[in-house]
């Protein structure tokens, strides 16, 4: 094992390319943070104009929220978890199922939990007292 | 013996076993496979935490009012920050853990062992950031009253600033007796939750001071609560309240829905149960590192799999981090 499979040493689709493995670790906790620092800022001043406007039902501010973890969680898996460096097989095998069964979940619990809100507002029940 | 035994005649053939079409190893993809079972359960309890809060999407608490608080800042208000400082310990951890990874590939014993070290002390300082972080949601802040129908209701003066129970409640008026054995009856016990002030002198201090108002758990269109008048205030608490809540546990919740407080033991305790099972195994791998088992062994490759476990760790936190915090 001492003679170390070559790391793909190149990020953002070969815009930036490292010399070694290290600093290409250094340089993702670099961007991680980034993103980190930028959500946490977003997360204190609330920008007036992303939280009112809307889209599908979700704040602005909430998607972008999403989009900067989906991001985050993908530099993760591909440079920390060396997932970049598997075959296309096993990266399948774990991305899709897990891809493909989270979003499937997700999307019918937030369908449903809507719906359920939506009984309780015009339904009968009352639970305002 | 030669009868019984067929030849398949696939040997050293793609279907003929013996060889690694994912080009990992037995363990490593196992572990894989594992983090894949286990994001689809964390991803369950998240998607019901979703499910639960898009149920009550008016009524849910906004997590920039509940953690506010920083050790050794006693009354600064400082949303997030303490969360956004565990968020980067446990990145720097994970970081450390790869480059551990990456010391192992290379055969350096030295590195790898003060990598891993590293690592263990991060997931440590996480451990106990979020025992910190528990013990002050418990203990709870301002305190408010809830109602019959169990909405919270927490109390504000005619700036909208918070005040606490503890300010204004008339101390004097309707003193509570704690039950003991000796005077009360033999088997029954003092209910264990048991808040600083009673319902009566939290209602009392309302009456008696003009300038308080209250909030109920409702938002109106721009996702603030929704702040009653005098009148208002006073009619809610008179003729709904019920009890004093103070903190949160997993049937009162001060900071608005129980839920959110159950689904907030929940998911951060799974996540922290996973921590703490990460320092342990990481625990084990270090000494195995310090007394040279895989330097005879060849080869580092349990640093790899344990490596891909904290990472799975730092994964989950990146999620709850943004649900439970952010969004």
């Amino acid at each position: 094992m001492a003679h170390e499979q070559a790391h793909k040493l190149a990020i953002f689709r070969g815009t930036l390319k490292f010399k070694s493995n290290v600093s290409k670790i250094w340089g993702v906790f670099v961007i991680l943070s980034i993103v980190t620092t930028v959500e946490v800022a977003l997360g204190i001043i609330r920008p007036a104009f992303l939280v009112d406007h809307h889209f599908l039902a979700l704040k602005l501010l909430n998607w972008i929220f999403i989009l900067l973890t989906l991001f985050k969680a993908y530099y993760i898996t591909w440079d920390f978890m060396h997932m970049r460096d598997e075959t296309t097989g096993l990266r399948r095998a774990v991305i899709w199922t897990s891809l493909f069964l989270i979003s499937y979940l997700v999307v019918l619990l937030l369908i449903e939990g809507d719906y359920i809100y939506e009984v309780y507002k015009v339904g009968f029940i009352k639970f305002n007292f | 013996m030669e009868a019984t035994v067929v030849k398949t005649g696939t040997e050293g053939k793609t279907w003929g076993g013996g060889n690694q079409p994912l080009k990992a190893s037995y363990g490593k993809m196992m572990m894989w496979f594992f983090i894949v079972s286990d994001a689809l359960t964390f991803s369950g309890f998240l998607a019901s935490y979703g499910f639960s809060r898009f149920k009550f999407v008016d009524a849910w608490p906004i997590p920039d009012e509940v953690f506010t608080h920083f050790p050794f800042l006693h009354g600064v208000d400082a949303p997030m920050y303490y969360v956004a400082f565990m968020t980067f310990i446990l990145i720097f951890s994970s970081v450390t853990m790869v480059l551990a990874v990456d010391a192992g590939h290379k055969m350096q014993q030295n590195k790898v062992i003060l990598y891993m070290f590293l690592t263990i002390i991060g997931g440590f300082v996480f451990l106990g950031s979020q025992a910190w972080e528990w013990a002050t949601f418990i203990k709870g802040d301002y305190g408010a009253i809830e109602t019959k129908g169990g909405q919270i209701v927490q109390f504000l003066d005619k700036e909208g600033e918070r005040v606490a129970l503890r300010d204004f409640a008339a101390m004097g008026t309707g003193e509570r007796a704690e039950q003991t054995k000796e005077n009360g009856i033999w088997f029954k016990n003092e209910s264990e939750y048991y808040p600083s002030v009673s319902f009566e002198q939290v209602k009392e201090g309302f009456l008696a001071n003009d300038n308080l108002l209250v909030r109920v758990q409702h938002k109106n269109e721009h996702g603030h609560h929704i702040i009653l008048n005098r009148e208002e205030s006073i009619a809610k608490v008179v003729n709904d309240g019920q009890m004093v809540v103070e903190g949160a546990n997993l049937r009162h919740n001060e900071y608005g829905h129980p839920l959110f407080a159950d689904f907030f033991f929940f998911i951060t305790g799974f996540h922290g149960f996973h921590v703490a099972t990460g320092v342990l195994i990481n625990c084990i791998i270090f000494f195995n590192v310090i007394i040279g088992t895989y330097e005879r062994r060849g080869h580092y490759e349990m640093v790899e799999k344990v490596g891909l476990y904290w990472h799975f760790v730092d994964l989950v936190w990146v999620f709850v981090f943004t649900f439970f915090y952010l969004v």
